[in-house]
């Protein structure tokens, strides 16, 4: 690791200003992410700001029964909310199947939304990647890619996108909420927030440098409230999906009123489908349907010499994850 | 998935970086340290205050061998840093056991029935056993249960013991 120096911050607003003057300057809140990547020496931070003392570890009601999440709040804290249980399902699933209770004690909402890629060519600092080092190339073109993403990306870089929570923030349409260092905040659209990199890999996410997230806002929905989160692994626990689903469904009878659909562990961000649920959207709830909406998912898909396995994979969790959703409609109705 | 071990040499001797002062509360005892901001909790347990019951396997959150508690919750403390910790409270598996040396249940019950091996894994398998009993609400299903310890490895591949553990100890404090 390399030597830092440790800024206590007293406020938000200090906080990013201090992260925003100083290039090498990096927020940490669980650590899990960062903290990792500097023993690697992939992050090489000579200042730290804490910000998990500022106040952002609430999660708040607001008008109309939604909520904001304060930026630090712990990912199992998180999970096991009541009211994030109840009307989004899909996000307490998602933190759930994420890391391991330890992990989810210590991550926060913040770092698990900009967490970074687990790549093992970004991880080795002898190894190319533009991410890490522009301009080096890419080793995974020709390494190891099993585990690399099908949707997004270029031959520059193809790093899968790891997290599961941002996945089902993406399917609900939540809002991200930040602070930037001349004292401005902006709400941005969570399908705002990433960019699915191609020829600039090392831009992950449209926030400046030192512009801080101070939480993430759900508004309720009906479709929110019938939502899930399917993923698939290497092994049952404690492991990053290969492929992943979060999806929301509102039923009339049998036929689908409102449908959102987003992939995770296949590409370069969060993947929203809007192909998938415009198949879905006005049709029956039938296996037909599912496995239609499943091919549009993937139609773009670019798999490369090892990963085409995830093509078929990704379908069947996004066929799992509608069965799911249907199986608790008709057990409510029952 | 497991990585090698870094031995991160420059976090212990080197006068020259910048330092802090740092109070330690683990196990009930303030302990007063003089550190270099890179020191993790891990580290400054075991290299600093010599309690080496906490245990580094991959030193990178993939393993959970040096799972301690902060402030009641178990965490990794190879991925916290020392000077983060604050005035928070530390429990490590040395803090287990009774002050006359009586063995944890947990201790006992991972005796009984063979809950380890090599011993490698087992101060992080007993602190998450013991969170997961004592304040999180232990599952009464075996694979619930599976599950919420799956941040624990064991090489040895002691597991059907450790959850046989957690099961006895989490029945017995249901019928108290
Ligand atoms: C072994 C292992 C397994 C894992 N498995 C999974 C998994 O299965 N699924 C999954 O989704 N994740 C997984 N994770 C990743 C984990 O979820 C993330 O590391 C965690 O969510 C990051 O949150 P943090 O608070 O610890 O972030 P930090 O490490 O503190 O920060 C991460 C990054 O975000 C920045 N940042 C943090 N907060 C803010 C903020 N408020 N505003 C602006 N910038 C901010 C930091 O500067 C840093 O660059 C795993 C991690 C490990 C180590
Ligand atoms: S030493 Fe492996 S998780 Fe900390
Ligand atoms: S008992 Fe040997 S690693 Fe678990």
């Amino acid at each position: 690791m390399k030597p830092f120096v440790l800024l206590p911050a007293s406020g938000e607003a200090e906080a990013a200003a201090s992260v925003a003057a100083d290039p090498g300057a990096r927020f940490i809140a669980g650590g899990t992410t960062l903290v990792d990547l500097m023993k690697l020496q992939v992050e090489t931070p000579g200042t730290l700001v804490d910000i998990t003392r500022l106040g952002l570890g609430e999660i708040e009601d607001i008008e109309g029964g939604g909520v904001r999440i304060g930026a630090t709040v712990r990912n199992s804290d998180l999970a096991n909310d009541p009211r994030v249980r109840e009307r989004w399902p899909v996000l307490s699933e998602a933190l759930l199947a994420g890391a391991s209770p330890q992990l989810r004690n210590m991550a926060t909402v913040g770092g698990n939304l900009l967490q970074r890629a687990r790549c093992n060519y970004f991880r080795d600092v002898t190894a190319a990647c533009n991410k890490r080092s522009p301009g080096t190339g890419c080793d995974a073109l020709e390494g190891h890619h099993r585990g690399h993403a099908v949707l997004g990306g270029s031959d520059a870089c193809f790093a899968t996108s790891p997290g599961d929570m941002p996945v089902a923030l993406v399917a609900l349409e939540a809002t991200v909420e930040t602070l930037r260092a001349d004292g401005s905040t902006r709400s941005i659209p969570i399908g705002d927030l990433y960019v699915p990199y191609g020829d600039d890999p090392a831009r992950e996410h449209v926030l400046a440098h030192g512009e801080l997230v101070t939480g993430v806002v759900l508004a309720p929905s009906a479709w929110a409230a019938r939502s899930t989160y399917a993923k698939a692994r290497d092994r049952a626990s404690y492991e990053f999906a290969l492929a992943s689903a979060a999806v929301a469904l509102e039923l009339d009878g049998g036929v689908i009123r409102t449908a959102r659909v987003a992939l995770g562990g296949v590409g370069t961000k969060p993947w929203r489908s809007t192909e998938a649920e415009a198949v879905l959207v006005g049709d029956e709830a039938t296996d037909a349907v599912f496995e239609a909406a499943a091919r549009a998912a993937l139609a773009d898909a670019r798999p490369r010499r090892d990963n085409g396995f995830k093509v078929e994979l990704a379908q069947r969790t996004i066929i799992r994850a509608l069965r799911t959703l249907r199986e608790r409609a008709v057990e409510e109705a029952a | 998935m497991m990585d090698t071990v870094a031995v991160d040499a420059g976090t212990r001797n080197d006068r020259s970086r910048p330092r802090f002062r740092e109070q330690l509360r683990v196990n009930g005892r303030e302990h007063e340290l003089d550190l270099d901001p890179r020191t993790t909790l891990l580290d400054a347990l075991r290299e600093h205050l010599g309690m080496t019951g906490t245990k580094k396997g991959c030193d990178h959150g993939q393993c959970g061998a040096c799972t301690v508690h902060v402030d009641g919750r178990r965490v990794l403390s190879c991925l916290t840093l020392a000077s983060l910790v604050g005035d928070a409270e530390v429990r490590t598996v040395e803090g287990l056991e009774a002050t006359d040396g009586t063995l944890h249940p947990m201790q006992e019950a991972f005796v009984a029935c063979d809950g380890f091996q090599c011993g490698y894994c087992t101060p992080g398998q007993l602190m998450s056993a013991v969170a997961l009993v004592e304040d999180e609400g232990c599952p009464t299903d075996r694979t619930q249960v599976q599950e919420a310890m799956s941040g624990n490895l064991c090489r040895c591949g002691a597991y059907p013991g450790i959850v046989d553990a957690i099961e006895r100890v989490r029945d017995r404090e249901v019928a108290r």
